[in-house]
């Protein structure tokens, strides 16, 4: 196998914790963060549960330490949180000590702003610095000020599979020897444009998501954003680095199917977990987890698990959607569930797919439904988004 | 009902942004989705809040409107018979 | 370790540059703040299936997409990259309007299907029925250059042999009549707009959809080489030259080996202090052209520059328009683009002649 890319810290907030830790205790303890919608004025919010972060934009602003003039949405708030707990865990003091760079994902970028003060912005020229917080990289700039990084800075969109696609390319920055250093994840925040968006596609359930199930009936939304820390080997070496684990694979492709379904056999799938699969040079039976994408839309869960199973045949490993916590929080998902799926090789643990009950019709695939501790050398995690987007990850152990 | 069909044909022209059809184009038995038409399942999702818009149907699983929009025939007799305006 | 060639182009903008040789069609327009593209007959190359949902920048970008694959004579490629700074805004202004409007009610999904940063990107994919990596980024200046960049990571590590690179970004109405607000465009009152040099704060807007398609060979069709391009998102101005020196050497040329440089003027009086720093001082003696007076500035105009620094290696020729100052040369064998954006997202690209093409 090729060990891959070192990751030395990670950082996160969502609906299940604002640390690491309290992360990690939600999801062993089956606390989930589904609930009704309290910080966004929506109709919806009788018939939609979503993965909401109950801390209002006022207390971010003062955990941040943010300015009364600051023109930050939420959406670059919660990354600024995330990413500052990263690079604290990788016991990072001097950040430019090593060439680093930040790459970021977010869908739609600062949209929260944009939609609270669309029209108002001719009425009240006190709110016309969100004008330029709307763009998706915005909340990159200002996740890099907060940390202070002045190098290689980008942001990925490529709607739900985008931090996967940061990671990918964070590891490639890395091998090819660009950065020694990069902090790469997703940040998304809970906006009415999203809400209302998969509400137009009829795949917002009404009650807690629950992924494989033969009677689910959509996806939760949620919102939050999580980092790595990815570290060169001489890096590591020279500062004697901890070591969490490795990106040891990666791959994307595209469906090439349609706009937003996922393909009836899961092409693009199965054509990413294949690539992947390949850079870290493992084969079928050294995948002890697989962290699903598993949004819970009829669409989703069927393709994905097709593809699973032209993957791994009837030998499928264990596998879960951590989504029945957490919601589906968009471009941000796949940094969480990096974050998820390194906690699972440090503490040999699977986490339950939560609210399955009944098999699918169409396979004979069962979820990982309780908490599950065994030896966890490998973490298989897949994100699929819009326009085709496929992308999987691979994360192996440290020793 | 030849007064909703012929008020269907130019809605869903309009609605999906059908440039190169006409509503003669269209036959009452044509099926809309697959070979016919080529409707998809997000023209079916439009469909959906069209019938909610215009007529005050609502149909609130999407599985629902196969059956219904399989032409304009079977579309303007569900209409007919269920609409609320 | 292969290296990258730009074999075919495709540009749709604000000017006559889709049926064109290079800028012979080219004419200043500066009676208007915001620049429109010059429409191909998109329905010539798009079916009616798929051209009914397709926003002005997803039509544009497929159209040139094609246009780069065919000059290179290629009908499926390996990859699949874009940038935009702003992505798909009519359909995203059409749907949140509708939210707003609408009070959430009676909505439908196809405008957010289609607002996706990635759906220029989807489409081609789509239309090619191309299942390799597809990737969109979308930082503000750099959102091209970020492209470019994880281009040249996969040639280096030989993982494609082709890819698609593009920059996409379409003005919509009221974005742009909230960056009128905000002071980002000039205002009515100035008009005729300047550019170069620059009087006032802010800028003539534009849009546009710059396509290339590169490979790891020199062909026919080979256009020059990207020999280089690197991003910085915060550059203090007195540390400019020094990077661009580094920049140079990285890639084994000096400032003197320069035929030229495409430069990013906006027309913002302020953001012309970075480009005057470098042309002014150590890039003084060298042809320096831009661009933006022609395409408009947006996120991802500079691939509208780099268009231009393809086409002058390609034709050996320097159309007046595009000069900022006298200086000529023989041959432009070198050519080094420059842009950032309010003093961020600053870029370098490097474009060297091949020796076969000549």
């Amino acid at each position: 196998m090729n060990q891959g890319v070192a990751i030395t810290g990670m950082g996160i907030i969502s609906a299940i914790g604002n640390t690491v830790e309290e992360n990690f205790t939600a999801l062993t303890n089956n606390k989930v963060g589904i609930s009704t919608i309290d910080n966004i004025v929506t109709i919806h919010s009788d018939s939609i549960k979503v993965g909401e972060i109950k801390k209002t934009n006022e207390a971010l602003v003062a955990e941040l330490g943010l300015p009364a003039d600051n023109n930050f949405s939420r959406t670059a708030m919660l990354g600024a949180i995330a990413a500052k707990q990263a690079v604290k865990n990788a016991g990072i003091t001097d950040i430019n000590e090593y060439k680093t760079g930040l790459i970021s994902s977010t869908s739609v970028g600062g949209m929260d702003m944009t939609e609270r003060y669309y029209y108002e912005y001719f009425k009240n020229s006190s709110i016309l610095k969100y004008v330029e917080s709307h763009d998706g990289g915005d909340s990159s700039q200002k996740i890099a000020d907060t940390l202070g990084i002045t190098g290689i800075v980008s942001t990925i969109s490529t709607a739900c599979s985008s931090a996967a696609n940061a990671i990918m390319l964070g590891a490639r920055l890395i091998k090819a020897g660009k950065l020694d250093r990069v902090i790469v994840g997703g940040t998304d925040a809970l906006a009415k444009f999203t809400i209302n968006g998969f509400k137009t596609l009829m795949i917002l359930s009404d009650t807690d998501n629950t992924p494989f199930d033969n009677e689910r009936k959509g996806l939760n939304l949620g919102e939050a954003a999580a980092y790595l820390v990815l570290e060169s080997d001489e890096v590591v070496r020279k500062e004697g680095k901890k070591v969490l684990a490795y990106v040891s694979g990666y791959g994307n492709a595209n469906d090439a199917y349609h706009q937003t379904a996922s393909s009836e056999n899961g092409d693009g799938a199965f054509l990413a977990m294949q690539k992947a699969m390949k850079v870290a040079g493992l084969g079928v039976d050294d995948i002890d987890y697989i962290n699903a994408h598993g949004t819970a839309t009829p669409n989703n869960d069927l393709s994905e698990g097709r593809a699973i199973i032209r993957m791994f045949g009837n030998k499928a490993p264990d596998f879960s959607s951590t989504k029945p916590f957490t919601g589906h929080t968009l471009a941000a998902a796949a940094a969480i569930e990096a974050v998820y799926s390194v906690l699972s090789l440090q503490n040999n643990v699977i986490f339950p797919n939560l609210n399955f009950k009944t098999p699918m019709s169409e396979f004979d695939l069962l979820p990982q439904t309780s908490l599950k501790h065994k030896p966890i050398q490998h973490v298989l995690s897949n994100s699929f988004g819009f326009g085709g987007n496929c992308s999987t990850l691979i994360f192996s152990k440290s020793e | 009902m030849e007064a909703v069909k012929q008020e269907l044909k130019e809605k869903i022209i309009s609605v999906l942004n059908l440039e190169d059809v006409n509503p003669e184009d269209i036959k009452d038995t044509d099926p809309l989705f697959g070979a016919g038409l080529g409707l998809d399942s997000i023209d079916a999702l439009e469909l959906i809040v069209m019938l909610d818009k215009d007529y005050g149907i609502k149909l609130l699983d999407p599985k629902e409107g196969k059956a219904i929009f399989e032409s304009i025939e079977t579309m303007a007799k569900y209409i007919s018979e269920n609409r609320t305006k | 370790m292969s290296k990258c060639y730009i074999n075919g182009t495709g540009c749709i903008s604000a000017q006559r540059t889709f049926d064109t040789v290079f800028l012979e069609a080219a004419e200043v327009n500066n009676q208007e703040n915001v620049l429109t593209i010059k429409d191909p007959v998109y329905k010539n190359y798009i079916s009616p299936g798929a051209i009914r949902r397709m926003g002005k920048g997803v039509k544009a970008g497929i159209v040139a997409s094609s246009q780069a694959m065919q000059e290179a004579g290629l009908e499926n490629v390996d990859a699949i990259i874009t940038g935009t700074g702003m992505g798909c805004m009519e359909d995203s202004e059409k749907f949140l309007k509708a939210i707003i409007d609408n009070n959430e009610s009676f909505l439908t999904p196809t405008s957010f299907i289609q607002s996706t940063h990635n759906t220029v990107g989807a489409q081609i994919a789509l239309g090619l029925k191309c299942t390799g990596y597809n990737f969109t980024y979308v930082q503000n200046a750099v959102s091209f250059e970020s492209s470019l960049l994880d281009a040249s990571l996969q040639f280096a590590s030989d993982e494609i042999e082709n890819v698609l690179v593009g920059g996409i970004d379409e003005t919509v109405e009221y974005t742009m009549s909230l960056f009128k607000l905000a002071g980002y465009i000039k205002t009515e009152s100035e008009k005729p707009y300047q550019i170069f040099p620059a009087k006032s704060k802010g800028v003539v807007y534009g849009e546009g959809a710059t396509f290339f398609l590169l490979e790891n060979k020199i062909t026919s069709s080979t256009y020059a080489e990207l020999a280089g391009v690197e991003i910085i998102n915060k550059l203090p101005i007195e540390e400019a030259e020094q990077k661009l020196n580094q920049f140079l050497a990285e890639n084994n040329c000096r400032i003197s080996d320069l035929d030229a440089v495409v430069l990013g003027y906006n027309g913002d009086i302020d953001d012309e202090i970075y480009f005057k720093n470098l042309a002014e001082n150590c890039l003084k003696n060298i042809t320096q052209l831009y661009y933006k007076h022609l395409s408009g500035a947006y996120h991802t105009a500079s691939a509208f520059g780099l268009w231009i620094g393809a086409k002058i290696i390609h034709t050996q020729e320097i159309p007046a328009i595009v000069r900022a100052n006298a200086i000529a040369k023989d041959q432009y064998n070198t050519i080094l683009l420059y842009n950032h954006h309010k003093g961020r997202d600053h870029s370098f690209t490097l474009l060297k002649r091949c020796q076969s093409t000549t």
